[in-house]
């Protein structure tokens, strides 16, 4: 068995927004860096953001503020979401945004110069940071970028580009090493020769975003196989709010071959509104009890929005994406869709052709390309699509570290920041954010070691024979697997759940687990696709039955968790979150922890009124003692 | 609205292969990667190709498509006769790993070659202010997804290996460009473009433009105006004799 090893501080694993931040802070840091991650450098998921990041720069309403985005993204994730994420988030978004500029980005700007800001569902202001509708891709370019500007300094200093942060792109982790109760490292393959390489290294940096790929009907790419989620339940950590998924409301519908595909929340930011075949913009009768008097109730108010809203409330095309996509589905179902099985999303009667043109040129060159429809004179055809998880690794706020000593996660992987909900534009600065803050609390956490931890050769071997099984096996085509997990998904973990449906979910993922222990892969190793996916299937799977566990035992409706047996939101749950664990490697378990209660001096920036819609009596009791002091 | 469409994929390893025919399942509204991964999942579990967002915007399933460089995402089946036989072959300018996956270290050599975003000293984050029509020469460069097919159909090194070395390609003389219009950019750029990144081999045959996935104009909007930036330099008068009389100096 020859096996390739590498030596380094700090491993990440991903190379979007969160994976590069984290390693640029690393080696900033003074850490050699090893970034790893499964695509070519520049190509993560990332790429796919389109609307913006949201940062309370104030740059377009000067009333913008950290406090006003703290509030946004609390309503945002019904309450549910880690106070400590969301008021480091709000208050940290600036500084990460404006670093970016310093390191070559190019957002768009305002009249003045500064960095333009647009408007954006369950945002208060005008608040995300863009460049027309393309905003990830300047997200992972800059960042790359940088890297790359860090490597030319090292290479001046130590003449060797890869001193200090280097690239493993096309190399996928399949397992994380440990030495007693830490990491010591991680094990995994080159996809383009299928040798094997193990990483030694005192700290882990997960950030290999989420688990779309477990869906039929997904804005995620091949990526998303929740590799991150995996490996960190089989090293020992911990999952919350897995029952939490982000369907995005307006995924394209047509044709078939691109059913997903993100047409991006702006289109609704700069003016487009929901039609159904009636030719009615039905978003009016969706506005819930929580959010009445913050949005117009009429068309003209809420056209007035765009160019007055001190004196106006937002369209309810601009609800959180939770509510729009429900609101969807729900016109769907009673038969007001569109041919195609959407809704009509249109700008095109909004915004002049040259303007659609100018601010929403990917979704333009998009339709146009993928569905013949030209966005400036038809309506677009939507539906709702799995976007996002907001459950993830448990992390302490400030450093991003997980329960194992030396594990780390940062963006989409990581969970509680989000909530039950996640607002569009939160998470490109959600992975700047707390990219940075893993990548500081890994350098922080190798500085206080008192050993390196060292990787055990026993759990290599392991690993090696795991990965090479699928190989060496006549089973069953890895891909019919898939299909058949994404399609179990799909129908029955989907936007709109029910107890009977998800436990006949969890029956079929019991039965796809012993197909994925069988499935085999023809061919050599060398860039192998089929044994790739015999590989990932082990993490969709486990993944799966986490997000179905949970999704079954939470017995109320909040943010990207639909209950159609109870579809009211409890109070009592808020308090609640669910748990993920595994002892065994391949069944889960799941547990109930209490939701540590809001700081005093971020509660206080609710009115009593709006709390009481969320808060239990008790918690109201308590709020009305910290209120009073 | 399915039909069976006639396919020969280029397949092979280690610098060896050849053209496989397939029949395959087509319908409606699909692409040309839609075909590939039905092959993958139901004839060939391992052939290789890139990709990722599917959506024209990673710019990873660059591949050769009846011998014109294309993202298979963006090809529509519709766009072919039902009686074609499409040929898809790896993009030729770079080592074949395996199937439709090359070697594109190239790209991101030359990218390190390029010196980085270099603003002035003493401007702190936040504090940059640029109008947007100044921004916006250097954002057309920026929309570059790196699908590399640019560099893979420019005749400089397309079939001449030997160009490499002293040859940028499209995709990072446009990135000079871009940091040359860059409002905030101050490190002198013109001279290396053409002295070290091989501007000078470009003979604006816009071939580079024309297969652009994302429209840029990358030889009317960045090469031809670098080309000049150069040019006014080296044969501008003036310049040329603060030049001699500063190397004199020295």
């Amino acid at each position: 068995m020859e096996i390739e090893r590498h030596e380094y501080d700090v491993v990440v694993i991903g190379a979007g927004g969160a994976g590069l931040r984290a390693a640029i802070e690393a080696r900033q840091q003074g850490k050699r860096t090893a970034i790893v991650c499964k695509s070519l450098f520049g190509k993560a998921h990332t790429v796919m953001a389109e609307g913006g990041a949201a940062a309370a720069m104030g740059n377009v309403n000067p009333d913008d503020n950290w406090m006003v985005h703290f509030r946004d993204t609390m309503r945002g994730g019904k309450f549910l979401n880690n106070w400590r994420m969301a008021e480091l988030h709000a208050k940290e978004a600036p500084d990460r945004v404006w670093e970016l500029e310093a390191w070559g980005a190019l957002f768009d700007r305002t009249k003045d110069g500064k960095i333009s800001q647009r408007n954006f569902g369950g945002h208060e202001y005008p608040r995300l940071a863009h460049v027309g509708d393309r905003t990830g891709l300047e997200l992972i370019r800059t960042l790359q970028q940088r890297v790359v500007a860090l490597q030319q300094e090292d290479f001046e200093t130590h003449g060797d580009h890869e001193a200090y942060i280097k690239v493993f792109a096309e190399c996928t982790v399949t397992r994380l090493l440990k030495d007693g109760d830490r990491i010591a490292g991680g094990f995994g393959y080159w996809r383009e020769s299928g040798n094997f390489v193990v990483f030694d290294a005192p700290a882990v940096v997960l950030a290999t975003g989420g688990i779309g790929k477990s869906y039929v009907v997904t804005s995620n790419s091949w990526e998303y196989t929740g590799d991150g989620h995996a490996l960190a339940l089989l090293a020992g950590a911990k999952l919350i709010n897995m029952e939490f998924i982000q369907f995005h409301p307006t995924g394209m519908v047509w044709p078939p071959s691109v059913r997903g595909i993100l047409v991006t929340e702006s289109v609704r930011g700069d003016g487009g509104v929901l039609r159904n075949s009636d030719g009615e913009r039905f978003m009016f009768k969706y506005i819930p009890e929580v959010f009445k008097d913050k949005y117009a109730t009429t068309e003209e108010e809420g056209d007035r929005w765009y160019t007055d809203q001190a004196n106006n409330r937002r369209p309810p095309e601009l609800l959180p994406r939770d509510e729009v996509a429900r609101a969807i589905n729900a016109e769907v179902k009673a038969g007001r869709g569109s041919p195609q099985g959407g809704v009509f999303l249109d700008v095109s009667t909004r915004l002049p052709a040259e303007e659609i043109k100018r601010r929403l040129p990917s979704m333009h060159h998009q339709f146009k390309e993928l569905a013949d429809v030209d966005i400036t004179a038809e309506p677009m055809q939507v539906g709702p699509t799995c976007h996002y998880i907001m459950g993830g690794v448990e992390v302490d706020a400030d450093t991003g570290a997980a329960a194992v000593p030396g594990l780390f996660a940062a963006g989409e992987v990581s969970g509680g920041m989000h909530g039950s909900n996640r607002l569009g534009g939160n998470s490109l600065s959600d992975l700047l954010v707390f990219g940075r803050r893993a990548g500081a609390g890994a350098a922080a956490y190798i500085d206080s070691l008192p050993a390196r931890p060292k990787v055990v050769q026993e759990l290599v071997e392991e690993a090696h024979t795991e990965a090479l099984a699928p190989l060496g096996r006549s089973g069953e085509n890895p891909y019919e697997v898939h299909h058949e997990l994404q399609r179990t998904m799909n129908e029955l973990v989907g936007i709109i759940r029910k107890a009977e449906e998800v436990s006949e979910a969890l029956e079929a993922v019991e039965k796809l687990k012993e197909r994925v222990q069988l499935v085999g892969a023809a061919g050599s190793r060398i860039y192998n696709p089929g044994w790739h996916l015999a590989i990932d299937l082990r993490n969709m799977v486990l993944v799966s039955e986490c997000v179905a566990r949970a999704a079954l035992l939470r017995e109320e409706s909040r943010g990207g968790h639909t209950r159609d047996d109870f579809p009211g939101m409890n109070p009592v749950w808020r308090r609640k979150l669910l748990v993920c664990s595994t002892e065994d490697g391949s069944s889960v378990t799941v547990e109930e922890k209490v939701q540590p209660s809001m700081a005093d001096h971020l509660i206080k920036l609710f009115d009593r009124d709006e709390l009481t819609k969320y808060l239990t009596d008790e918690e109201m009791t308590e709020f009305d003692g910290i209120a009073k002091s | 609205m399915s039909y069976k469409a006639k396919f020969k994929v280029w397949r092979g390893e280690g610098g060896e292969g050849k053209l496989e025919d397939f029949t395959v399942e087509v319908n409606e509204g699909e692409v040309v990667l839609d075909i590939i991964h039905r092959l993958q999942a139901t004839q060939a579990p391992d052939l290789a190709v890139r990709w990722n967002c599917k959506a024209g915007k990673c710019g990873s399933c660059s591949m050769e498509i009846n011998g014109k460089p294309r993202l298979g995402c963006m090809t529509r089946m519709s766009t072919f006769t039902e009686d074609e036989t499409i040929t898809v072959t790896p993009m030729r300018t770079f080592p074949v790993i395996k199937d439709l996956v090359t070697d594109v270290s190239f790209n991101y050599e030359k990218a390190r070659e390029i010196p980085s975003f270099t603003p002035p000293a003493g401007v702190r984050p936040g504090e940059y202010r640029m109008k947007q029509v100044d921004v916006e020469r250097s954002q057309e460069f920026r929309k570059c997804i790196e699908c590399f097919m640019c560099n893979n159909i420019c005749h400089v090194i397309r079939d001449h290996e030997e160009n490499k070395p002293a040859f940028a390609g499209p995709r990072f003389l446009m990135r000079i460009a871009e940091l040359d219009m860059h409002p905030y950019d101050v490190a002198d750029r013109q001279e290396s473009a053409q002295e070290e990144h091989g501007l000078g081999y470009c003979n604006i045959t816009k071939c580079c433009t024309e297969v652009c996935p994302e429209h840029i104009k990358i030889t009317d909007n960045a090469l031809i105006p670098m080309k000049e930036r150069v040019a006014d330099r080296k044969y501008d008068p003036i310049v040329w004799l603060g030049n001699k009389i500063f190397k004199r100096a020295k």
